[in-house]
């Protein structure tokens, strides 16, 4: 593709950088006025063309638009990543030696446990053991709050687990570094932060790709090992709906397409 | 594409002998492993450029150093030269260009070089309410020649019923925002004035501020809030006129602040409701 790039490009990418992350739809809507600005060629299905062109010339510099799901909702997401599979550098620009080795020992437990998540408490208690300098309490709770502005990672009842868009930049870095340890959904095969895992034979899939996969089934089975599925089949609502294990009574159609990660 | 795995901490890299220091051997070992780690360093001095910038820090020479170069000092220069080629293509890919502010410091900012617009929603509302500020703050600088003493900006904020004594709903420690945080991002600059005691200080525009906005807009700002022609005010007219003028006219267009987020219309219209600001700052 010898397209070109345009103001229309330059501002798309500007903005999305500015954002760290765009769901889907703010991205097309972005795609749109972008292109409407700078009189560029629009197609309003015609996005991922538009982004393979910034793709294209974002090469050189190791840098690339993806696109990912959300693990809670199965939304689609454009992040902008490094290509660079072995550091987080981007981080490594903002934050100091021992709120990196923090971050990364946060990690260890959020990926290492079943739930995904990591207590707050938990947490707080690596703090001290810092092996590059000590971390007071107080010092490691304003960390996390950087973590959590910043969208490396999100916090839900006091509990902590990768923002999307740290999984989509990091997603190469993990499965790299922990290799096994790091679970991949059994569905759309990439990495699974949380999920639901199959008790008999042991294989997960995301909470969006199992309501996807068990959509209508009443009696859901492994795929795997076809014992039958334990686990409460998250619904498919409406995009702008939380994925809610609790049944709800609104069903409005069909889920959205292009929940599927690359 | 992957980097090469970046070195991770104190301790000699493959390039310098056990003491750190590079050798005459640790030389022809540079020489030999530069190419590939030269360009994983440029690839860090991008990162790092993009990521203070979005945070609105300035870019100084001596942390590059500290942080990027760090055990490569001996190639330092090499990984400068090919450092600007790849800001070339960060220019053509991104539209931001690598501006120095600061010519005796090596004070660095990216600038966007895109035509500016109207009514953009770039950043979190907690920014666009923060440039808003800002913005009235440049307005009333320019307009009042320039400068204008501290106790001056707090009377006419205290006035549009933000007290830098107290803290406000949404921008919180006022004083500190403006006397810290924005002299900081370089929109603001925050200097004693001399033979004064007690010790009293004035604003000026700061170097990031003349970058992002210019005088034109600004004075255009001012004329709309307050329904009149921009030639209004003659002096400050021809003070922007004449910058357009030293600029090639580079800033056309109407909106007075920032390439990521600023003050479009439908913020100043959310911040006058949020903060019961009256319609005209006082000029």
């Amino acid at each position: 593709m010898a397209a070109q790039m345009t103001d229309g490009h330059r501002r798309f990418l500007q903005v999305l950088m500015s954002h760290g992350i765009m769901e889907g739809s703010v991205a097309r809507t972005l795609h749109k006025d972008c292109c409407e600005i700078h009189k560029v060629y629009y197609a309003h299905d015609k996005l991922d063309d538009f982004i393979s062109v910034v793709n294209l010339h974002l090469q050189p510099l190791f840098m690339q638009i993806r696109k990912g799901m959300s693990e809670d909702d199965g939304r689609t997401y454009y992040a902008l990543v490094n290509l660079a599979e072995t550091e987080i550098t981007k981080m490594a620009s903002d934050y100091t030696e021992n709120e990196l080795e923090l971050f990364r020992k946060t990690m260890d437990l959020i990926i290492l446990s079943e739930s995904g998540f990591a207590s707050s408490t938990n947490i707080l208690n690596l703090a001290d053991q810092l092996k590059t300098k000590k971390m007071k309490k107080k010092e490691a709770e304003q960390v996390l709050q950087n973590l959590v502005q910043d969208k490396w990672l999100s916090e839900r009842d006091g509990e902590y687990t990768l923002h999307t868009r740290c999984i989509m930049e990091m997603e190469q870095y993990i499965l790299n570094n922990y290799q096994d340890l790091a679970r991949k959904c059994n569905i759309c095969r990439s990495l699974a932060i949380q999920s639901q895992i199959c008790e008999t034979c042991g294989i997960g899939m995301h909470l969006p790709c199992a309501g996807k996969y068990f959509k209508a089934q009443t009696e859901p089975h492994c795929p795997h090992c076809n014992e039958f599925w334990p686990h409460e089949i998250p619904e498919i609502n409406r995009p702008d709906s939380q994925l809610s294990s609790s049944a709800s009574t609104e069903r409005r159609g069909p889920s959205a397409s292009g929940t599927r990660r690359r | 594409m992957a980097g090469p795995r970046r070195s991770q901490g104190p301790g000699p890299s493959q390039a310098e002998d056990a003491s750190g220091e590079p050798c005459a051997l640790g030389q022809r070992h540079l020489q030999r492993l530069a190419p590939a780690h030269v360009d994983q360093k440029v690839s860090e001095l991008v990162q790092y450029l993009l990521v203070k910038d979005q945070k609105k820090i300035p870019i100084r020479r001596a942390d590059i150093l500290k942080n990027i170069i760090k055990d490569y000092k001996g190639v330092y220069s090499e990984i400068i030269k090919r450092a600007s080629r790849t800001l070339q293509q960060v220019t053509m890919v991104f539209g931001l260009q690598l501006v120095e502010i600061d010519t005796k410091h090596h004070i660095y900012i990216l600038v966007s070089n895109l035509p500016r617009l109207e009514g953009e929603d770039l950043k979190q509302d907690d920014s666009t309410a923060k440039l808003g500020l800002l913005t009235v703050i440049l307005s009333f600088l320019f307009m009042k020649g320039n400068a204008a003493k501290e106790s001056a900006v707090w009377e006419m904020l205290r006035r549009l019923r933000i007290d830098p004594g107290m803290r406000h709903e949404v921008f919180g420690d006022v004083k500190k925002l403006v006397t810290e945080e924005f002299v900081r991002q370089k929109y603001l600059e925050y200097n004693r004035i001399p033979h004064t005691d007690p010790p009293e200080f004035e604003f000026q525009w700061g170097a990031r501020a003349a970058k992002e906005t210019s005088k034109m807009q600004i004075l255009r700002f001012v004329a709309k809030i307050q329904s009149k022609d921009p030639e209004a005010w003659s002096t400050q007219y021809n003070e922007a006129a004449a910058e357009v003028t030293a600029t090639g006219g580079l800033f056309q267009d109407t909106r007075p602040l920032g390439d990521t987020g600023g003050a479009s219309q439908g913020a100043r219209r959310r911040n006058r409701s949020a903060h019961s600001q009256p319609e005209r700052p006082v000029s």
